[in-house]
């Protein structure tokens, strides 16, 4: 297998606060390869999207990564200064944002955020620019490019800004995009359109991706591999498929349980009890335990990461196979 | 946009007519100026054959009715005090007021929205909090008192500035305008100091909430997530935004800089449209003040009608909204 093109190691970001700092991202792992997706899976408040942040130097303050590192093709992007950030920024990693109601400034013309994205890291004219932007709109399935590049953003339609802003996402031929929630503002039938379209990308032009979502059912059928976080770690992550048939941890576990299928009718849904811990507050040792069925006095001590060929758990008591916790 | 100007124009219009009823209504209800312009020793015939002179003897709405008759001929009568055509009167004093309210405009905005950007972008900062504080003397400070200040300091114990009146006119391409001579710069720059200050004061302060606000949305961390250098950030993606807000508070504020530079004229002894206006008043040159108000109305709605032609230069969603209607 190929080198990973993104390592992330013990990521640590945290936000100062008058009274404690809160550890929005508290000692992440994981690795992603190129061609590869990897969907980051968890609730809001989880840390995946500043996760995601962490890594393109984005945080808002007062939040900043305090430990760890992220490797990209080598090279170290923790404490990177500002300009050597921005030249990956864009070109080599782009990131795709949740809501395309706002990503897209409203008071310029396609052509001009398109155009700019190019010339911000290479020289080159406006024409060949325009050229490119052409061809990333087509690539992203947009049939009249070229009326679509005079257009400002409130002509188009949610989810045809949802396209536009991916193909500016792939407009530098990234080798990573981190794609942050990029369907859950759209409607179902273009969710599942995009989706497609951002799969068949990444296919195509080998491209390793950050999937992050709160939707477990978007990853499933998309991502190669689930890391699934909780109160600012990863407490499980391994192959999709084997996830998803036998989840170890029971967060994993509580969390496909409570997806609503077809075949429950009239059944009462299931959900996890409790709530998600607040992060300036989190219960002591696995911050889980309080809402856990199998949580015993051991749960109060930290666990540690259990690697099992390519899974891994962060839980004292693993949910074996064919156990059913949920019930 | 052509019909969205005709309609525009035709509002105005409407508006116009209003305020002439307004105020030829209220400007005939203060006071006699017979009373101030006639000798306390005149004889009742003399009395008579003033007020018969000036017109004041017919019935209100005769009067009115004749005054919009004039008006439609350019003509509002002669001052009572000047004895000269009023409206001529009120022209003749409008470039100064021009010149003052131009200048003082446009060292606010070549000094407010650079300041209210930085201090927008760096709210932390020490520099950002000196220009939050530095705009809150601009506010409360007593814009009289700033004047005096000015000219205590500029020119009386320096000596660098003359401390009132306005300088020799210069002539450029065929316009007078003491813009075009050093002595009439030099007359300038204390009064338009003192009328810009209040004004700098405002577009700092709403340039910083305007970047606040704008900071914090997605397309700027989009437009960094792509990688855009920081100049472009600000200058572009940002400046553009809070352009929309600032444009309508700037052409609101040159309105009311040239209709209440009263104060400053005072002050500094500036022969321009404020002072005349206060003149008339406390004689009650009626012909005055109601083309006075005219000018006034006028220069709001062609303000307003820039303001909203600005929109829809910087505000794409505005010019979509105008097709459809």
């Amino acid at each position: 297998m190929s080198e990973p093109i993104l390592q992330v190691d013990r990521l640590q970001t945290h936000f100062e606060t008058h009274s404690r700092p809160v550890k929005a991202v508290d000692g992440v792992n994981f690795t992603v390869r190129a061609g590869e997706i990897l969907g980051l899976v968890g609730e809001s408040g989880s840390g995946k999207s500043v996760t995601g942040f962490s890594i393109m130097g984005l945080v808002d303050h007062p939040g900043r990564v305090v430990g760890g590192s992220i490797r990209f093709d080598g090279q170290e992007l923790v404490g990177l200064a500002g300009e050597q950030l921005r030249r990956y920024r864009g070109r080599r990693i782009s990131m795709i944002f949740q809501d395309p109601m706002m990503t897209l400034n409203p008071v310029l013309r396609i052509d001009t955020q398109m155009v700019e994205t190019l010339q911000a890291h290479q020289d080159i004219s406006r024409e060949a620019a325009l050229e490119r932007c052409r061809e990333s709109l087509k690539m992203v399935g947009i049939s009249a490019p070229e009326a679509r590049l005079r257009n400002y953003p409130h002509q188009l339609s949610g989810g045809m800004r949802q396209r536009v802003a991916i193909a500016i996402a792939l407009l530098n031929d990234p080798e990573l995009i981190i794609a942050d929630e990029p369907t859950t503002a759209l409607d179902v039938t273009i969710q599942s359109q995009i989706l497609a379209e951002v799969q068949r990308l990444v296919e195509q032009k080998g491209v390793a991706m950050i999937l992050i979502t709160h939707d477990l059912s978007v990853v499933a059928g998309l991502a190669d591999r689930i890391a699934v976080m909780y109160a600012g770690r990863i407490v499980e992550q391994g192959p999709s498929d084997e996830i998803i048939s036998a989840p170890r941890h029971p967060y994993t576990s509580g969390l496909i349980a409570s997806v609503p299928s077809r075949n429950q009718r009239h059944q009462r849904l299931r959900q996890i009890p409790g709530m998600t811990p607040s992060m300036t507050h989190l219960p002591e040792g696995c911050p889980f335990h309080p809402r856990c069925p199998k949580a015993q006095d051991l749960c109060r001590s930290e666990p540690e990461d259990t690697w099992e060929g390519p899974r891994s758990w962060r839980c004292h008591f693993p949910v074996g196979k064919d156990e059913s916790i949920w019930s | 946009m052509t019909v969205f100007i005709i309609r525009r124009l035709l509002q105005s219009f409407f508006v116009l007519v209003a305020m002439t009823v307004i105020v030829f209504v209220a400007v005939y209800a203060i006071g006699n100026p017979v009373d101030i312009l006639i000798a306390p020793d005149a004889t009742q015939a003399e009395r008579t054959a003033a007020i018969a002179r000036l017109g004041l003897d017919q019935p209100l709405h005769q009067q009115y009715i004749s005054f919009v008759g004039n008006l439609l001929q350019g003509d509002v009568g002669r001052s009572f005090v000047f004895n000269v055509p009023a409206f001529t009167l009120v022209l003749s004093r409008l470039p100064a007021t021009l010149e003052l309210a131009l200048f003082a405009l446009s060292l606010s905005i070549l000094i407010g929205i650079p300041l209210g950007l930085w201090a927008g972008l760096k709210p932390q900062s020490i520099a950002g909090h000196s220009i939050m504080v530095g705009s809150i003397f601009g506010f409360s400070l007593p814009n009289f008192w700033q004047g005096l200040m000015l000219i205590l300091l500029f020119a009386v114990l320096l000596g660098w500035l003359p401390s009132g009146g306005r300088g020799e006119p210069g002539e450029f391409l065929g316009m007078q305008s003491t813009l075009f001579s050093l002595d009439g710069w030099s007359h300038l720059i204390l009064p338009s100091i003192n009328l810009a200050l209040f004004k700098t004061a405002l577009i700092i302060r709403l340039t910083r909430a305007s970047v606040l606000e704008a900071i914090q949305l997605d397309f700027v961390k989009f437009a960094r997530a792509k990688g855009l250098r920081e100049g472009r950030i600000v200058g572009v993606h940002i400046l553009k935004v809070i352009m929309i807000p600032v444009i309508t508070i700037i052409g609101l504020e040159f309105g009311t800089l040239i209709a209440f530079a009263v104060v400053t004229e005072t002050v500094f002894a500036w022969p321009g449209i404020g002072k005349l206006i206060i003149d008339s008043i406390f004689v009650l040159d009626r012909p005055v003040i109601v083309s006075y108000l005219i000018v006034i109305v006028l220069t709001f709605i062609t303000i307003n009608l820039i303001v909203d032609v600005l929109y829809s230069v910087f505000d794409p969603r505005v010019r979509l909204q105008d097709l459809g209607a």
